[in-house]
């Protein structure tokens, strides 16, 4: 109890205010840029991290990783005249395992038959309601819906702005390959494997006959 | 598996005729005690049978049997199994004798449940609401009560799809813009007397009455912290003498959202995100003791791979988690945002892992009943084991040397806020605040659960039971962490990562089940109840951070005003968690 713990505490504080220069100096004659640059940000955030760890935002972002969820989106593929074609069959389990319960699907219905053509009419996520929690990309079976990774949707109106619709939500395929590039191929990996699966048994049940 | 310290249950219903019966409903377990014998029964229980520690109180409103249940949920802390016990009683007038002169832990506990279920505890010390505020009309828990604007009993809701009404708040379509009722005599919030602060300080009164034989005057001051930036919104009454503190009483519920209700409308898998939110430094924990709570009933075996996957979050969890309590006990002493810093840097490396693994930093809803949501990402492993072996060790070393030996921080907490090992058990505390008492409970150890009984720790112990003691266990528990994590990492096995396909109908038989992992706080303890349908007829949270509340007062009784902000760093409250 004389004191010498608080200076060996502040030993540690000094020996990171010291880390800080001494880190940047070094990077600077190793002529690394410590700033303002996609390695500087990963070297400062890695296990090895000394010296400043924050990151300017909005200057400086961190990269967000694959898994990254935030918002869901619909993805739609492109047709040959640039029309979208939604993955989306309005078949609604996401809307049943939404857990608050965010999601408003309204099933488009065939005009001369009235029967549900397997499309939605309209989409809509109440994204102050959503919690991404990524339940609804996690269980469609038609990876028509997946978590987006921007994470910048501040606005000015809650009523008006924080409810999507189909317009807004909507992102094409290409975009989703570029923000999932893992996932994307597992999936038309498993997508191609079934359609072969099932080319195979019709010619299988083609050549029974 | 050899089980040396697990004994048996005694036939509770040949040592006690007359007293109890076994619970024959199918899938459920424990006995159903008299009404009339319970205290008495509790009080044999204790001192006959060892069950000193009651884990968790909670009631259950069945509504079509027109009873009301009480669950109490004991254990003994030298070791052996937990035993369940029950009393039922009418529907229309819930009257149940308090058992908080035989575990004073059941203190908060009853409060709840009578604010919640309107179960009235006879010669209870202080039974008043705790949870929702003092003018709130109902007991939002029982199944028959509705909130204005309501939808439906369960979700999903019809009016989503396929013929979906427009988009509403519930907040537009009240007047006073909030989903509230009014009690019927409540007639004008402008006119209306907040008579809640008067109840606690009449309460601490009548409880003091006469002591003072001095003609001392005793004065009652209200203390923070009011900010979410510190430990959250939470209120202590303090009565005083001087400066000396006599008696303390915690005021609970500004964040209160009522978890259970929300809960008992998800269906089974829609609550995994929620529990996300209680312990919201400690998202993985939640998920984990939840999922093992509804994987008890289904009775599901998780694969290997999974069960290294849970574990090694969950031990990382605990390692952020008690940087975050021990950097804000810096905060509180007044060391002000240095050590936290030092802290949220190493966490911020563990939420990276978090995010690449699960999506999120901090609500990671990552585990699934029978596995987890995905497989860890490629490189994961690589980088936990650099994280674990080449940084966190080193830092948590740092840590140590900058705080431990610091003389005010010695000075500031050694021997403050004393809680000795009787008070711990009787008072129902857990996790590091029992431990720091010297009770090596711990229930990784004391009921194990997922591969914690292949894995090589030592329960830590501290003997003082003082704010400094409870500072060093946290220590301690985060190098026993890193630990495990090595040998997790060593051991995790290839293979798949849940069992079954991973699919959003979860049948869950019909039965009761209480699932607890010995989370960053204490025991976490999720009650549920399934009749078999999908979504949990009963859903209950014994919330870690709320039950150690219950010996603040012990903590803080003869210490100075000064003294109680570190008492409750070194609780280390989330009040996410405590107020649900």
């Amino acid at each position: 109890m004389n004191g010498k713990g608080v200076i060996r505490g502040l030993g540690v504080v000094l020996q990171h205010f010291i880390d800080t220069y001494i880190v940047d100096i070094q990077a600077r004659l190793a002529g690394r840029k410590r700033y303002y640059t996609p390695e500087g940000i990963a070297e400062r955030s890695n296990y090895k991290a000394r010296g400043i760890f924050t990151v300017q935002y909005p200057e400086e972002k961190l990269p967000v990783p694959e898994e990254f969820r935030y918002i869901p989106f619909l993805v739609y593929e492109e047709g040959p005249n640039g029309e979208q074609v939604q993955r989306c069959t309005s078949c609604g389990i996401c809307a049943k395992v939404c857990p608050p319960q965010c999601i408003w699907i309204t099933r488009t219905s065939d005009p001369v038959t009235g029967r549900p053509v397997p499309s939605p009419a309209e989409f809509i996520i109440d994204v102050d309601i959503c919690m991404n929690c990524g339940m609804c990309a996690e269980y469609c079976p038609f990876d028509a819906i997946k978590m987006d990774h921007d994470y910048e949707i501040a606005s000015y109106d809650r009523h008006r702005d924080n409810i999507f619709d189909i317009k807004k939500l909507s992102k094409p395929v290409s975009y989703y390959a570029q923000i999932r590039p893992t996932n994307y191929a597992r999936e038309e990996a498993a997508r191609q494997a079934e359609k072969e699966a099932k080319a195979a048994k019709k010619a299988g049940a083609a050549a029974a006959d | 598996m050899e089980q040396t310290i697990v004994t048996q249950v005694p036939d509770l219903a040949a040592r006690f005729p007359g007293w109890v019966a076994p619970d024959t409903r199918p899938n459920f377990q424990g006995y159903l005690v008299q009404v009339d014998r319970l205290v008495d029964f509790a009080r044999k229980l204790r001192d006959e049978l060892g069950y000193d520690y009651l884990n968790s109180l909670t009631g259950v409103d069945y509504i079509a049997e027109n009873k009301m249940e009480v669950v109490y949920h004991a254990s003994r802390t030298a070791g052996g199994l937990g035993l369940v016990f029950k009393v039922q009683v009418p529907r229309d007038n819930p009257v149940v004798p308090t058992l908080t002169s035989i575990y004073r832990g059941a203190e908060l506990q009853e409060r709840e449940a009578y604010d919640l279920l309107g179960i009235r505890f006879a010669k209870h010390p202080d039974l008043r609401r705790i949870l929702t505020w003092e003018g709130f009309a109902g007991h939002p828990l029982r199944k028959d009560w509705k909130e204005p604007f309501f939808e439906e009993d369960t979700k999903p809701f019809k009016s989503r799809w396929p013929n979906p009404e427009p988009v509403v708040r519930s907040e537009d379509q009240n007047p006073y813009s909030d989903n509230i009722q009014y009690p019927d005599d409540f007639q004008d919030p402008e006119k209306w007397v907040f008579e809640g602060d008067e109840a606690v300080y009449k309460a601490l009164r009548r409880q003091h009455a006469g002591e003072s034989d001095m003609e001392t005057d005793r004065m009652i001051i209200n203390l923070g912290p009011q900010h979410p930036s510190t430990h959250g919104v939470f209120r202590m009454v303090a009565l005083l003498d001087g400066e000396t503190i006599v008696d303390l009483k915690p005021v609970v519920g500004y964040l209160h959202r009522n978890h259970e209700k929300i809960g008992e409308r998800n269906n089974w898998l829609g609550n995994i995100p929620f529990t996300d939110r209680l312990d919201y430094v400690s998202s993985m924990s939640n998920n984990f003791g939840y999922v093992l709570a509804v994987e008890q009933l289904m009775g599901i075996k998780v694969p290997e791979r999974a069960e290294y996957i849970r574990v090694m979050m969950a031990e990382l969890t605990r390692i952020i988690s008690h940087l975050i309590a021990t950097g804000f006990l810096g905060n509180d002493l007044g060391v002000f945002f240095t050590p936290v810093l030092y802290c949220l840097e190493e966490r911020e490396l563990v939420l990276d892992i978090f995010e690449a693994v699960s999506g999120s930093r901090m609500m990671c809803n990552y585990y699934r009943f029978g596995g987890v949501a995905r497989d860890l990402p490629e490189g994961t492993l690589d980088k936990v084991r650099l994280l674990v072996n080449d940084r966190l060790s080193r830092k948590i070393d740092d840590i140590d040397r900058y705080l431990t030996e610091n003389d005010i921080v010695q000075i500031r907490t050694q021997g403050v806020g004393v809680l000795t090992a009787e008070q711990a058990i009787a008072t129902s505390a857990g996790g590091p605040v029992l431990r720091a008492s010297g009770v090596p409970y711990d229930i990784r150890r004391a009921f194990p659960y997922s591969i914690y009984d292949r894995l090589e720790f030592d329960v830590c112990t501290r003997n003082h039971g003082d704010c400094f003691d409870r500072y060093l266990v946290r220590l301690d528990e985060i190098r026993q962490s890193l630990r495990i994590l090595q040998q997790v990492l060593r051991d995790i096995p290839e293979g798949p990562i849940m069992a079954g396909k991973n699919t959003y109908m979860v049948k869950v038989p019909a039965g009761e089940a209480y699932g607890r992992v010995e989370g960053p706080k204490g025991e976490l303890g999720f009650y549920v109840v399934s009749q078999g349908k999908p979504n949990p007829y009963r859903y209950h949270v014994r919330a870690p951070s709320f039950i150690n509340l219950t010996s603040l007062a012990d903590m803080c009784k003869g210490q100075k005003v000064a003294d109680t902000v570190v008492i409750l760093g070194s609780i280390d409250i989330v009040l996410g968690e405590v107020d649900r």
